[in-house]
């Protein structure tokens, strides 16, 4: 704690305490929050609005017998919270959220390799934006590329460079049609990353252009 | 300035749910927040139908999970938006929601009564100066919590008027974090 320089905007931490977020951009803000009490106290200050904005809002008056129906509704149905989590395996660099799409650990996740050394894995969320996870080795330059839409990248492993700086472990970049950034993993351990994007990557080079479609990034 | 004695201490309300199950306290709590909960289930695009049973889903959760609540992390009120908002999302976008792993009260931790009445103070000093923006701001972040706009429609520069709520959640965060080494 404590060491994290890239945090998530504002937009993204209103949007996931008002719970309009794409399910993929809001399991990477919950991934952060996990790591980051910065953004956690943050979230708790966009949560609190939304605690006024209710206490301010037009009451609509119930049904008759709402009140009675609902005590029935806590005689008769048991609280539903799902069990809890399983404990977190030791040295796992997967939060408790991540875990619930990815599985425990680093070995539990179904790489598939994109060439250069590069491996990726889809993780499954509703439409609206696409989560995968990336595995890029120590050192590897990846190609540079655009963006047509958001993309959010949260290192859980390693660290890798670009334009807008470093980024390790809790730190997130969010880059948008804006950015042009060409990222450099570091030497010394491979670098495991989150990453959701609500429109797909594009490239900029030719080769990789026409590779795209293969690699199903 | 906001008028404690005006205002119900609804985290009183909430220990004695939690600690002797009191029908009287949640019949208050339900009397105030349910009807103001179906109001912004509403505005949020609910039916009449679905808002009723929403409803009386999010007040059962706090029946069963008055537990779980953290009178130095979080006003009544935040703590019931919180629960309102996920059964919206998972009655109105069928989506999961992922939450960030949980810092859990050790067992023998006791919120400072400190904190919590600033927390609570801080809160409704927070409601009124939302109540004060012009119009047009207000109307703007009113529609980003219902859920109207997009992430890429919330501006960057929201000008919400945040001041101390911030650094009292980071107090209780860093004391949680004491405790549990
Ligand atoms: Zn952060």
């Amino acid at each position: 704690m404590g060491q994290i320089q890239h945090h998530l905007t504002d937009p993204l931490l209103i949007g996931y305490a008002a719970g309009s977020l794409p399910e993929a951009f809001s399991l990477v803000v919950a991934t952060h929050i996990s790591l980051c009490d910065d953004c956690r106290a943050r979230l708790g200050e966009f949560e609190t609005v939304g605690g006024c904005l209710l206490d301010d809002c037009a009451p609509r008056p119930l049904a008759p017998g709402a009140f009675q129906a609902t005590l029935h509704r806590i005689a008769t149905h048991a609280d539903d919270t799902p069990p809890a989590p399983a404990p977190a395996p030791p040295d796992t660099p997967f939060p408790a959220p991540l875990r619930a799409y990815a599985g425990p650990d680093v070995a539990a996740v179904r790489w598939r390799a994109m060439g250069g050394g590069l491996r990726q894995a889809r993780l499954n969320t509703a439409p609206g934006a696409s989560l995968r996870l990336l595995h890029i080795p120590a050192g590897t330059r990846l190609p540079d590329h655009g963006h047509r839409g958001l993309e959010m990248t949260l290192v859980l492993q390693g660290a890798f460079s670009d334009e807008d700086g470093r980024f390790a472990r809790g730190d997130i970049e969010i880059a948008n049609e804006a950015v042009h950034h060409t990222p450099v993993a570091e030497q010394g351990e491979d670098c495991i990353c989150l990453a959701a994007t609500d429109a797909p990557l594009k490239f900029n080079g030719l080769v990789q252009r026409i590779a795209q479609p293969f690699l199903g990034i | 300035m906001p008028n404690p004695d005006r205002t119900p201490d609804w985290a009183e309300y909430m220990r004695r749910i939690r600690q002797d199950r009191d029908q009287a306290a949640f019949g208050a709590v339900f009397d105030h927040f349910a009807p103001r909960i179906k109001g912004f289930l509403i505005r949020s695009g609910a039916s009449e139908s679905m808002a009723e049973d929403c409803v009386q889903d999010v007040m059962a959760t706090l029946w069963h999970k008055a537990h779980q609540f953290d009178p130095s992390r979080a006003a009544v009120s935040t703590w019931i938006f919180t629960i309102a908002r996920n059964k919206r999302i998972d009655a109105l976008r069928k989506q999961r929601r992922p939450e960030p792993e949980d810092i859990a009260w050790g067992p023998e931790e006791e919120p400072d009564q400190g904190d919590v009445l600033a927390l609570a103070q801080e809160t409704a000093q927070l409601g009124d100066a939302l109540a004060k923006l012009p119009e047009k701001q207000r109307v703007l972040i009113e529609r980003a919590y219902y859920a109207e706009l997009s992430h890429s429609e919330i501006a960057a520069e929201t000008g919400l008027p945040l001041g101390t709520i911030k650094s009292r959640i980071r107090l209780a965060l860093e004391r949680l974090r004491h405790a549990m080494k």
